[in-house]
């Protein structure tokens, strides 16, 4: 036991320690601080919530954080990863692990054909082109309704029970079911963390900072960004499979722009660039809702108002903010 | 000295109705130090550009150890062993020095591995290391690139093109904006690295060109106007004209 009462330095350096060691193990941490989150948070419904945009988020924050990307079509994937998750199950009869897993399959496909065309643009041209293009999945389901329900979202589908290994689940209990899907987020959380370490990890961190610079040191910038935009994709669409079996419906406007927006939103209050940023940013707009919605209909005037105090004044978002606030974490993250 | 390790033949360039660049004809032999001059508007970085795969000529043929170049995506240059640095710093900022160079050896070896720590790819690292050390950075290594002097930055930048370790190092002006004191350093960088390999030089500076070059080569208008030893060039009646003569005392 070492108490340290002679200066700052030693205990800053200490913490500093420790803070290293907690950001070599930030899946861990960030696992702990999930699993409490159900008796933090006013109910379990947001939670739950809390849960899986934190993942879709997440996935969305390789793209706009990591690479510098910023794509308003994220919906897309969140959405078909809902929608396949629940058609493989209540049209094609297939267990819900043989859902997700197809579920994130055919995301990442449709994130290879929307990357294709988008990542070609750069700028303001292709955040507009993932738009156009996750507005025209949005309108697809909409038209094939006799197989995705269309207006009326897919219904007629439950999953009641979870079987783990020969242990049944009652998954209509809500304490089981956030644990249960806490799995896909553990999951989420450790791809995503082995992906930011790894050495692909550094070349998406060099096209966000200089793209010109990286294509001249070697790489090849367009399939780079190509690569990290399915990557993002297939882990949002883990959040949309989660949401899948969470409300054992999926409504249509999963896949609208709004949806797209609200992921924008949320890694930005948050703070992109960071790793646990996104489950503090969904957090925080869920939580806003919630809050603003008891006393107005109107809740997105003052969510939105907030939201631009976030853009101008807090650009790191909460959690950036707060790392670089403490001492010890500065310029780690 | 022996072959030409880059060979330009008949290199032009429109830019819609602008020639920017017209018939370059030259080669460039291992081992030499060379620097291309002239007024401002000659074509000096359009020609840079060219070499460096950064764009691509309208007319003729770039062929680099008897491969021909033309129509080879930029990001493929370096791994043919040409690598090039810029006259506008163009680094990673947010970064950190070491981290600016070691991602910069990583292209050599690894872009797509999603699964391996990059923390055990040691020998990038110790790479990384070398290089600031030659560059005189290795004591700001942990620092945010953004952070460091302007003539560190340029010195950065250097350490970044030399990592590869290119065949052929081009260098895009690299005591643009340094006073003298960061221009001496840069210039006795210049002599060590020329020492090893084969660089090709923009520069502004005449007295410093003709000092530590071994061949100099003037544009003017697009073409190319001389092309000689240092002294050769000094008596150039021509070269005089259009060029030493308005920046006499310059530099």
């Amino acid at each position: 036991m070492t108490v340290q009462s002679t200066g700052e330095a030693p205990s800053l350096s200490q913490s500093r320690r420790l803070f290293a060691v907690l950001s070599d193990h930030r899946v861990l941490v960030s696992l702990v601080a999930l699993a409490l989150l159900p008796w933090l948070l006013p109910s379990k419904a947001l939670a739950v919530n809390v849960l899986i945009y934190g993942v879709v988020v997440m996935g969305y924050n390789l793209l706009f954080g990591y690479t510098g990307l910023l794509s308003f079509g994220h919906a897309a994937f969140f959405g078909t990863g809902a929608y396949l998750t629940g058609i493989a199950i209540s049209r094609w009869g297939l267990p819900w692990f043989a859902a997700v897993p197809l579920a994130i399959v055919a995301s990442t496909v449709l994130a290879a054909l929307i990357g294709t065309i988008s990542t070609r643009t750069r700028g303001i041209y292709f955040s507009m082109v993932t738009l156009a293009l996750a507005q025209l999945v949005y309108y697809l389901a909409l038209q094939a309704s006799s197989f995705t329900g269309g207006e009326n979202g897919l219904r007629g589908f439950t999953v009641d029970r979870i079987n783990l290994l020969g242990w049944q689940v009652n998954f209509l209990d809500p304490v089981n079911k956030y644990y249960v899907l806490m799995a896909f987020a553990a999951l989420a959380l450790w791809v995503q963390s082995r992906i930011l370490n790894s050495p692909f990890g550094a070349v998406i961190e060099a096209i966000r900072e200089n793209e010109q610079r990286a294509r001249a040191c070697g790489y090849d910038v367009e399939r780079c960004k190509l690569i990290v935009f399915m990557l993002s994709g297939a882990i949002s669409a883990i959040g949309g499979s989660m949401s899948a079996l969470h409300l054992s419906i999926v409504p249509l406007d999963s896949l609208h722009y709004q949806t797209s927006g609200m992921i924008v939103m949320m890694v930005l209050l948050g703070g992109a660039r960071s790793f646990f940023g996104p489950f503090i940013g969904a957090a925080t707009f869920l939580i806003l809702e919630d809050v603003v919605s008891l006393w107005t209909p109107h809740w997105q005037i003052v969510v939105g108002a907030i939201f631009v105090v976030f853009v101008l004044f807090l650009p790191k978002g909460i959690w950036g903010t707060l790392l670089d606030l403490l001492p010890f974490a500065r310029e780690r993250r | 000295m022996s072959t030409a390790l880059l060979q330009a033949e008949g290199i032009g360039r429109r830019f819609g109705g602008f020639t920017a660049l017209e018939g370059i004809s030259v080669s460039f032999a291992a081992g030499e130090l060379t620097s291309i001059i002239g007024p401002n508007g000659a074509g000096k970085s359009t020609f840079f550009n060219i070499l460096s795969g950064t764009l691509s000529p309208s007319l003729g043929t770039l062929r680099f150890k008897g491969r021909e170049l033309n129509g080879l995506p930029q990001h493929r240059f370096v791994h043919q062993g040409i690598s090039r640095s810029y006259q506008i710093t163009n680094i990673f900022p947010d970064l950190s020095v070491h981290e600016n160079v070691r991602v910069a050896a990583q292209a050599m070896h690894v872009s797509y591995d999603i699964w391996r720590r990059r923390a055990d790819l040691v020998e990038l690292s110790e790479r990384a290391d070398a290089a600031l050390t030659a560059v005189g950075l290795i004591g700001k290594r942990g620092e945010l690139a953004k952070f460091l002097a302007h003539g560190q930055q340029r010195a950065l930048e250097i350490a970044i093109a030399l990592v590869s370790e290119p065949e052929l190092l081009l260098l895009d002006e690299p005591t643009a904006g340094m006073g003298p004191e960061e221009t001496k350093d840069m210039v006795a960088l210049l002599e060590r690295l020329a020492e090893k390999r084969t660089v090709l030089l923009v520069e502004h500076k005449m007295k410093m060109v003709l000092g530590l070059s071994q061949r100099v080569l003037v544009l003017h208008h697009g073409r190319l106007l001389a092309d000689g030893k240092p002294e050769d060039i000094r008596a150039n009646a021509e070269v005089r004209r259009v060029y030493l003569g308005q920046s006499e005392g310059y530099g």
